[in-house]
């Protein structure tokens, strides 16, 4: 499985293991971009709200308007992050929509320290490099090596997350901080319930076929209900198990779904614990 | 054993899960509460409930990860699980107390924690501003090379000495408009090449030292234009006023960044990460107080400089503003940080 190379062990005070799923880079990237764009947003509003004030006072106090908008620019770039972090749910907006939350890596607090150490870090990862593209691009040519300095600067910075086993940004590494991904899940329907799986009978031999593995994929197949998928997976198991009859799939795949379940369940409550069709089944070692 | 050959576990999970499934349903209608306002919007007895139902959730998890294969289930008590236990361990002391502990304890010793560094960027700055004096005496055109046109806004070599005279006196009257807004691009300005120098800082604190060296030689540029002209105690006066404050924080921004430069570099008995993470932190807090500083900076600048212009006022609170930084920096707290 490949989504554990990102899961990490987390041993709560009761002695559970959490295994936190730390966000992955794409996940990151996505929320960052987000962010920007209701910085951005919330700029042109707070820029129109101003201007609309400097309207209605006719223009007068222009200095105090600017210094309003200087200020207001400024908490919006620093505090954004910070501020949110900061809050309840460890997340900025754009982190919130992807499901990602800052966590302190040693397992305690989050403390304020930490959010602002890794935020402030985000001024030479991001902003820095902006801003110097943005100046040295305006001088023209003559700024074409210190651009692409500033991008190779930045391009650092940028691909630190990848370069790194636990995805941390520079900031996060400072912070002591890192990212982990706590989707929202709603409770299914337990398929092992399946209404129909007392009209199968299957043999020993036949549940024998496949591990957990494979009834988790399966799980999935159920989930998403994709009737071409269906088809597919049904195929390939009537055909390894030697079943011919009940035409319709999503039935037979329901009732072996549960069938099996039950199977692999009740030789947990043995000892054995099945991974995959490859798998002997000679039980758990240790 | 022919007992347990009999059990149903299609069955058993069902019971299992009507056991409990109102209480994962509460735990995360609750923690759905918490996640949308804060903890403090909950009911007194949704508070109470709220470590035992993360309990029961837990070694929910716990029969779930041994006895079920439903991988749905299982990722639903995970995902529950983990964003019960950040409220309950995760519970803050609350905003004002967490703020007075900052003004009272953690800002000074935090200052405190980085006094060398403090001494190594303060003499940096001071031998970039000789520098800075002796390369614009030496040779005017300096002046162009070292401050940007922005900043130097028609104060340069060129300028004769009525006209710069007459800058810094009447920054109040004229166009204090345009000054408000002056004020509050220096605030940012220099905020943000804090927040630079601290975090170049983590390079080994040599682009730190090199962006407060600058600063240095930049100040010496001016008072290279202003001095040799007589006008050495009036520019004194000018930034005097705010800034003993302004370049306090600078420095300290600095010091802060040179603190992390320093651990990454020499991490002592610690792996360097810890080492970097426990300075980054320390670090951290420094900052938010030179943020402050700079806000104070800006308010004498923005306030004072329009309202008082007897030159010794301005000396006087310069060398006050200096004094009060001192004492609360390096007296206030010493004992309550032991």
């Amino acid at each position: 499985m490949t989504e554990t190379s990102l899961q990490r062990r987390f041993v709560t005070p009761e002695g559970v293991d959490l295994r936190l799923q730390l966000g992955a880079a794409s996940q990151r990237v996505t929320a960052f971009m987000l962010d920007l764009a209701f910085m951005l947003g919330t700029l042109i509003l707070f820029t129109i709200a101003v201007a609309l004030i400097a309207w209605g006072t006719g223009w007068n106090g222009i200095g105090l308007i600017v210094a309003l908008w200087l200020l207001g620019f400024f908490l919006l770039r620093n505090a954004w992050f910070i501020l949110f972090e900061m809050g309840g749910r460890a997340a900025t907006p754009g982190k919130r929509i992807l499901g990602l939350r800052v966590v302190a890596r040693n397992g305690g607090r989050l403390t304020g320290d930490a959010v602002i150490a890794r935020n402030a870090m985000r001024e030479i990862e991001f902003f820095l490099p902006l801003s110097f593209l943005g100046i040295r691009a305006a001088e023209g040519m003559a700024g074409a090596w210190t651009a692409i300095f500033g991008l190779a600067w930045s391009g650092i910075f940028l691909f630190f997350p990848l370069l790194n086993r636990d995805r941390l940004r520079v900031g996060d590494l400072l912070a002591g901080t890192w990212v982990i991904s706590t989707p929202k899940r709603r409770l299914g329907l337990d398929l092992g319930q399946a209404p129909q799986r007392t009209a199968y009978d299957f043999s020993k031999a036949q549940l024998d076929a496949y591990g957990i593995y494979e009834l988790q994929k399966l799980e999935e197949v159920l989930r998403r209900r994709d009737w071409q998928q269906m088809y597919a997976v049904a195929t390939s198991i009537r055909n390894r198990i030697g079943w011919r009859h009940g035409p319709d799939d999503a039935e037979f795949l329901a009732a072996y779904y549960a069938a099996l379940r039950d199977h692999l369940e009740r030789g947990l409550l043995f000892g054995v614990r099945r991974a995959d069709k490859h798998d002997e089944g000679r039980g758990r070692q240790g | 054993m022919s007992d347990i050959a009999a059990i149903d576990p299609a069955l058993t999970m069902r019971s299992f899960r009507e056991a409990h499934e109102a209480d994962w349903r509460r735990l995360e209608d609750i923690v759905a509460r918490a996640e949308r306002k804060s903890v403090r919007s909950l009911a007194d007895e949704d508070l109470f409930a709220l470590p035992l139902l993360y309990r029961s959730a837990l070694s929910s998890l716990s029969v779930a990860r041994d006895t079920s294969l439903d991988k749905a289930l299982v990722d639903y008590l995970e995902s529950l699980c983990t964003r019960a236990y950040m409220f309950v361990y995760g519970v803050r002391t609350s905003p004002g107390s967490r703020l007075a502990r900052f003004f009272r304890r953690d800002w000074p010793a935090a200052i405190r924690a980085i006094a060398m560094e403090t001494i190594i960027v303060a003499l940096m700055m001071i031998a970039g501003a000789v520098a800075g004096y002796l390369l614009v005496r030496h040779d005017p055109s300096w002046f162009y090379e070292i401050i940007p046109a922005g900043l130097a806004d028609g104060r340069d070599p060129g300028a004769s000495t009525a006209s710069l005279e007459a800058a810094l006196q009447d920054d109040g009257s004229a166009n204090g408009d345009a000054l408000g807004a002056f004020a509050a691009f220096l605030f940012t300005h220099n905020a943000q090449i804090a927040i630079l120098a601290f975090a170049l800082g983590f390079a080994f604190g040599i682009p730190t030292l090199l962006l407060i060296a600058y600063n240095g030689i930049m100040l010496g540029a001016f008072l290279a234009l202003y001095v040799p002209r007589g006008l050495g105690p009036m520019v004194g006066g000018w930034l005097a006023i705010h800034g003993t404050t302004e370049l306090f924080a600078i420095i300290l921004a600095g010091a802060a960044g040179l603190r992390i430069g320093r651990s990454v570099m020499f991490p002592g008995g610690a792996t360097r990460m810890a080492a970097a993470v426990r300075a980054g932190q320390t670090a951290a807090t420094a900052m938010a107080g030179v943020v402050l500083m700079l806000m104070v900076a800006g308010l004498l600048e923005g306030i004072g400089r329009q309202t008082i212009t007897t030159m010794p006022v301005r000396y006087l609170i310069g060398a006050a503003a200096l004094a009060g930084w001192c004492v609360y920096y390096y007296l206030v707290g010493r004992g309550a940080n032991d």
